[in-house]
């Protein structure tokens, strides 16, 4: 039915599930802390070893938070790419917001050198990165909009995101190959995708953004549930086809963009999460499907931080593999169990 | 003669319609004056290639006009917004909805989006047209189904309740019939003859299906190579309309069956 009531209780025991992978997320690390310490810390209570405080409070908070951004945020943009592309593979970087970052990225590492030594060692802090990253990506995909309003076609904008992303793809494939192993090595570690490096500064304006992409989403919602019966017919329901595609690109840009400066091009979850979700909830309905994608993104990002953490030992894996080494199987497993894709 | 002043719903004044490049453009019809009142089921036919897609997406104003005027209510339809003509004006298209995994009741409740708040909440109000829709098209049963899990004459039922919950008093059809056998053919058109008697819509609809649209429309928009005509279907017989309709090589129209039969 057309309303949130029959799915209440499975709202429910996600959110449960969410509050215990959260809590979960903070206790597992590479240092043992005892459970009971982890919540006197969370709240607020002092308790006597300082350098778990600091841990928790300074290091695992935060990226527990980001790990929720990061998963929701990725989730949505997922969902609202699929739907305006009407492709179930669409995912947050059709629009060639990662190869924008990845540019901006590589040209940082490896076009620094270039720069001599001096600006090199500025360049290559942490923020230079991030806002390398940020410029990249907003740059392509200012390209993308620009081109995208000059044709009628949707589809053409698909295609258009991907041929900017080719067009990237090779410039770093040239760069790379005037570059040097350590140069190298940097970029790759960047796109393996790291969750932990954020203080809470950062994640402010990391949060804010965010918002901001999910208010352009919720304002989405009526056109998105109108656009499931194509754009012709959305267009005769008094759909304005071109401002409605061009807020759905933009709530997308401004989630896939912050989460891909700050945390890294993470693979996969914009792309499976959408699919997940309707497996589960079984509906189109995009006022369900939207929270409930949010809960699973987070959800799932919680899972695969926890476990590259790998609990105990000192190593650290890429978040960006362990995504798909999780994900992949999952969404097989759904497709095969129910044995129809729904969309 | 009897003076009937009838309420007229849609109305073109010296229409072209066409496609239009930055060079050149292409007329497809030109000089269309045709008049459509409350109540009225109209058939529009015409041999392929003919225009009718281009003439129902420009009186949709789907695509633009080349010249001329379109009135609907007497008003012109360049100065409606988007919302005010879907309240006007639903549409029923020959294409395929994206996303079959919608049930027949959320799908026909999309009809109610140009009446729905910002974020699409549908009122009590907005639930009881659907299900009036639902009713008079004789859905109930397939209420809760999803569209993936039904025929083509289903679908079809489904997707013209979607367009009367839609709650305009003009509904355009493109090839509403297409893929159906002759049994479910005329099942959609005697739906959509009940719906211009029932709840007084004006419908127009294109079709390929001659022989059942002279049978059940008040009207025929015939369209030929330089003519659209616009008569009762007897009318039309009398003046011989439908011997132009074809190229006369093949078949020809017998008036006293009332069908095209094929040259000995």
């Amino acid at each position: 039915m057309y309303s949130t009531n029959t799915y209440r209780f499975s709202f429910l025991i996600l959110t449960i599930i969410l509050i215990v992978c959260f809590f979960a997320n903070i206790s597992l690390g590479s240092v043992s802390i005892p459970v009971k310490d982890v919540f006197n810390s969370l709240l607020g209570n002092t308790i006597e070893n300082e350098a778990w405080q600091h841990i928790i409070q300074n290091y695992r908070l935060p990226k527990a938070f980001t790990a929720v951004l990061v998963g929701s945020g990725l989730g949505i943009s997922g969902l609202l790419m699929q739907t305006l592309f009407r492709n179930p593979l669409a995912g947050p970087f059709v629009l060639g917001i990662t190869s924008g970052a990845s540019l901006g990225v590589a040209l940082v590492i490896m076009g620094a050198s270039l720069f001599g030594s001096f600006f090199a060692t500025l360049l290559l802090t942490k923020w230079s990165l991030v806002i390398a990253a940020s410029l990249g990506s907003f740059l392509v995909l200012l390209a993308v909009i620009m081109v995208s309003a000059k044709v009628r076609d949707t589809m053409a904008i698909l295609i258009i995101g991907l041929m900017f992303g080719s067009i990237t793809a090779a410039v770093v494939s040239v760069l790379s190959y005037f570059s040097s192993a350590e140069q190298l090595q940097q970029y790759i570690f960047w796109g393996f995708g790291s969750l932990g490096n954020l203080s809470w500064n950062e994640l402010l304006i990391f949060l804010l953004v965010y918002c901001f992409g999910i208010l352009f989403s919720i304002i989405s919602l009526k056109s998105l549930n109108t656009l499931l019966l194509g754009e012709n017919y959305a267009k005769s329901l008094g759909v304005n086809i071109k401002q409605s595609r061009f807020i759905i690109i933009i709530a997308t840009s401004l989630l896939a963009g912050t989460i891909t400066a700050f945390a890294g091009p993470i693979a996969f979850i914009g792309l499976a999460i959408p699919h997940i979700t309707r497996q589960v909830f079984n509906t189109s309905n995009h006022k369900i499907l939207l929270p409930a994608v949010f809960i699973f993104g987070a959800i799932v990002m919680l899972i695969c931080d926890s476990i590259a953490q790998l609990p105990t030992s000192d190593y650290t894996l890429p978040i960006n593999a362990i995504t798909s080494l999780i994900g992949a199987p999952i969404v097989i497993w759904l497709l095969v169990r129910k044995r129809k894709m729904i969309f | 003669m009897k003076l009937v002043s009838k309420h007229i719903i849609l109305k073109t004044e010296a229409l072209s319609i066409g496609y239009k490049s930055k060079k050149s453009q292409t007329i497809v019809a030109s000089n269309i004056n045709i008049e459509l009142f409350k109540g009225e089921l109209v058939g529009l036919i015409g041999a392929n290639g003919i225009g009718k897609s281009t003439l129902l997406r420009t009186l949709s104003k789907v695509q633009p006009d080349l010249n001329g005027t379109i009135l609907v209510h007497n008003k012109n339809v360049a100065q409606y917004n988007s919302t005010e003509l879907a309240k006007t004006l639903s549409l029923v298209l020959t294409e395929q909805i994206v996303s079959k995994n919608l049930s027949v009741f959320e799908l026909v409740a999309l009809g109610r989006q140009p009446y729905t708040n910002w974020v699409g909440n549908l009122t009590k109000n907005d639930i009881n047209i659907v299900n009036q829709s639902i009713n008079q098209t004789n859905i109930e049963e397939l209420k809760h189904k999803r569209c993936f899990e039904l025929s083509d004459g289903q679908l079809q039922k489904v997707m013209i309740a979607r367009a009367l919950a839609q709650d305009t008093d003009l509904i355009i059809l493109d090839e509403p019939t297409t893929h159906l056998d002759v049994y479910h053919k005329t099942s959609i058109l005697k739906l959509l003859q009940k719906m211009t008697k029932d709840s007084k819509k004006t419908i127009l609809f294109s079709s390929h299906e001659i022989d059942l649209t002279i049978q059940l429309c008040d009207k025929l928009i015939i369209m030929t190579d330089g003519k659209v005509l616009i008569d009762t279907p007897e009318n039309h017989i009398k003046q011989g309309n439908f011997n132009s309709l074809f190229p006369k090589d093949l078949i020809t129209f017998n008036k006293t069956t009332k069908t095209f039969k094929i040259k000995k």
